[in-house]
């Protein structure tokens, strides 16, 4: 038995910070100090504490260290661990206060945790604690209890909408793939999270890789297929060996492969590695690059549930829609409705980025607003400065100023005035931002990203840049802010795909609150002109 | 002299997996720095594939690469959340201590200097990534001692 336990967070977030290091050290000390068999490091995903160096916990003490460098892990060691008496300068003590109460979700301040409810407390590698914090319960349900119809009710019942960023209904969608009849069918976790700003998938799978897994098999099982495959981006290392490690030990237990829980469902998954490419987000992209192609979006209907992957019926889901549906399944639809609105239910899982104090990965109920993520759980906005615009759902999200930082962020409040919740990502844009220059970040970002197949995307973000590149070099004319405007309409009409019909998102967003920021950078002249005209 | 060998290898060993064209150039790319017109019509002939889908699929994607890079690849994250953090700070400082311009690799082919896409990490902005290690909460100093510390490295192992 071990007298104490330190979970050290091990997530992409903090092993960019020297957690690796911190954690060679624990163990090196430990054992020069003899303490190996009293004291257990146990890996731990996201502890939700960001931009705060490496972050630990001991327990039974419940004591949180955060910017914690290998030379403070022998003070820790010697203080702590052998004397019991807590380092002062090392602690974090602003930890959300936790409700708990039954037949609830738990809370945390704002949040709410349902999809990260096991995130920075198991240790991700080790498939037991998933189990003990009642893992593949749901699947238990479902395989013995459950019809697969019974299945896809419950969660059209549950309300739940794809957390990719198009928020279409999942009960649905899966139903168009259960109506097929085809001896294949397949099940995609869409796990490419390339939208700038957006984390959440991956701290997902770094921190409970499990819940994605059972996700998967429980979607195979309501639409009837056997085999699933993970989409992870090439750059996301980590999260492919975490979601490796899990496969096999999910298949060791016999929880994926032939008839499991002893019923006539078999199930089993497969890894592929994305190879840097933004477009593949886009389901039929990502299906296109699943068959070694190049990937670039196909043309729909047919849509991926009729004709998928080597024209099969096939499922493409979120990470974080998966990642909720045991949850659906073992609790109920009604369960999961307590949470968020009647339009919009359950909870969402953000990400707090740019000029923001506490940037980082939240869970909340849908309908909290723009001021209490960032003003209450993201602390605000750092050096006194003041808020200028946040973006909402990755650099193709639709543009927020002050005069919405009271509304109810909701999948049809946003939509309303032309945004939407799209990844999650929440980019807070303080006042010193030009925002001439950020329009042209996201611009060279599309441009780039754009993959080439309709003339309307590739050939229009290519111009979009050399416009604005005009207006920030001093070259630019009136003209030339009318031209972005035309030609970013003209592109969200007749662009194939939806990352040629987003770009023009923002930046008519821009040009819509701050018209006169692009105006500035015309030439003194004809600003002169303009005014006497 | 490339043993093309191996690229029949690398294939053989794929045989149980469907469509695995990428799995093949990651690891073809791996095990010779890059997918050069020799190599791929290599692949080409061992897997059947047209070598102009070949091309194109390496082309396609930015983690392959058809010209041979330095022996660390610094992918530096230029997207809006690392931009209004400084991200530009930060390039522009690397760009000076290396002496490269986008895409260029150092003539002792130890750095070459790229955009990435969003690594994922924009609590921790602005970042890098050298090969497979990440970087975050950088400043133009930070980053430059990072790379001192490669250099040391890259020539001790020279």
């Amino acid at each position: 038995m071990h007298r104490i336990h330190i979970l050290i967070a091990m997530d992409a977030h903090t092993i960019a910070q020297g957690a690796h290091s911190v954690k060679d050290e624990l163990q090196r000390e430990l054992s020069l100090a003899a303490l190996t068999d009293e004291v257990r490091v146990v890996e731990t995903g996201s502890l939700g504490i960001y931009n705060k160096g490496v972050v630990l916990v001991v327990f039974p003490d419940a004591v949180y260290y955060a910017g914690v460098k290998v030379e403070d892990v022998s003070e820790i060691i010697s203080e702590h661990l052998i004397k019991g008496r807590i380092v002062e300068r090392l602690q974090y003590a602003d930890i959300p206060e936790t409700k708990e109460e039954e037949g609830k979700a738990p809370r945390f301040g704002k949040q709410v945790r349902v999809v990260l409810k096991n995130a920075g407390i198991i240790d991700p590698d080790n498939i037991e604690e998933y189990i003990a914090h009642d893992g593949y319960e749901a699947m238990g349900k479902a395989l013995t209890e459950m019809k697969p119809e019974d299945v896809i009710n419950t969660v059209k019942e549950s309300g739940l909408q794809g957390r990719g960023g198009a928020f279409f209904p999942t009960g649905m969608k899966w139903e168009f793939a259960a109506r097929e009849k085809s001896e294949e069918k397949y099940i995609i976790c869409n796990a490419d999270e390339g939208e700038p700003g957006t984390f959440k998938d991956r701290l997902i799978l770094e921190g409970d890789p499990h819940a994605v897994i059972e996700g998967m098999a429980l979607t195979g099982y309501a639409v009837g297929a056997n085999k699933g495959f993970v989409y992870i981006r090439g750059e996301y290392k980590m999260s492919i060996n975490r979601m490796q490690k899990a496969i096999d030990q999910a298949r060791e237990h016999g929880l994926l492969g032939k008839n499991i829980f002893n019923s006539s469902f078999s199930f089993d998954l497969e890894i592929r590695e994305g190879a840097g490419a933004y477009i593949c987000g886009e389901e039929t992209a990502l299906i296109e690059s699943i068959e070694g192609k190049r990937g670039e979006p196909r043309d729909k209907p047919p849509f991926p549930p009729s004709v998928g992957l080597w024209g099969k019926p096939t499922i493409v889901n979120n990470v974080e829609t998966l990642a909720n549906l045991p949850q659906i399944i073992s609790k109920g639809a009604a369960w999961y409705k307590s949470n968020g609105t009647e339009k919009s239910p359950g909870t969402k899982v953000f990400t707090m980025v740019g000029n923001i104090k506490n940037p980082g990965l939240i869970e909340v109920p849908m309908g909290i607003t723009l001021r209490e993520i960032i003003y209450e759980v993201g602390q605000g906005i750092p050096d006194g400065k003041g808020f200028l615009l946040a973006q909402m759902g990755g650099t193709t999200g639709g543009i927020l100023t002050s005069e919405h930082l009271d509304l109810p962020m909701t999948v049809e409040n946003l939509r309303e005035i032309g945004a939407g919740l799209g990844s999650g990502a929440l980019l807070v844009v303080d006042d010193s931002q030009d925002v001439v220059d950020l329009v042209k970040n996201f611009v060279e970002f599309f441009n780039h990203e754009s993959c080439g197949k309709c003339t309307l995307c590739r050939e229009g973000t290519g111009r979009l840049l050399e416009l604005l590149e005009k207006l920030t070099d001093g070259r630019g004319e009136l003209k030339d802010v009318d031209l972005i405007e035309d030609l970013a309409k003209v592109m969200m009409k007749g662009a194939f795909c939806g990352l040629g019909q987003a770009a023009p998102v923002p930046i008519l967003g821009c040009l819509r609150y701050f018209r006169g920021e692009f105006e500035k950078y015309v030439k003194k002249p004809q600003v002169a002109q303009a005014a006497v005209a | 002299m490339q043993d093309l060998g191996k690229v029949d290898e690398i294939v053989k060993s794929y045989k149980e997996t469907k469509t695995p064209l990428i799995y093949i150039l990651k690891d073809v790319q791996k095990e010779f720095g890059c997918l050069s017109d020799k190599i791929l019509t290599r692949v080409a002939k061992t897997t059947k594939i047209p070598l102009s889908e070949i091309y194109g699929v390496a082309t396609f994607y930015s983690l392959f690469t058809t010209v041979k890079k330095g022996k660390y690849i610094i992918r530096c994250c230029n997207n809006a959340p690392c931009h209004v953090k400084g991200s530009k700070e930060v390039l522009d400082r690397i760009k000076e201590y290396l002496g490269l311009e986008m895409n260029e690799t150092t003539p002792d082919n130890l750095f070459t200097l790229e955009f990435t896409s969003c690594l994922g990490l924009c609590a921790v902005a602005p970042v890098m990534m050298i090969n497979d290690e990440v970087y975050g909460n950088l400043t133009p100093e930070k980053a430059v001692a990072i790379l001192k510390d490669y250099k040391m490295k890259g020539q001790a192992n020279a």
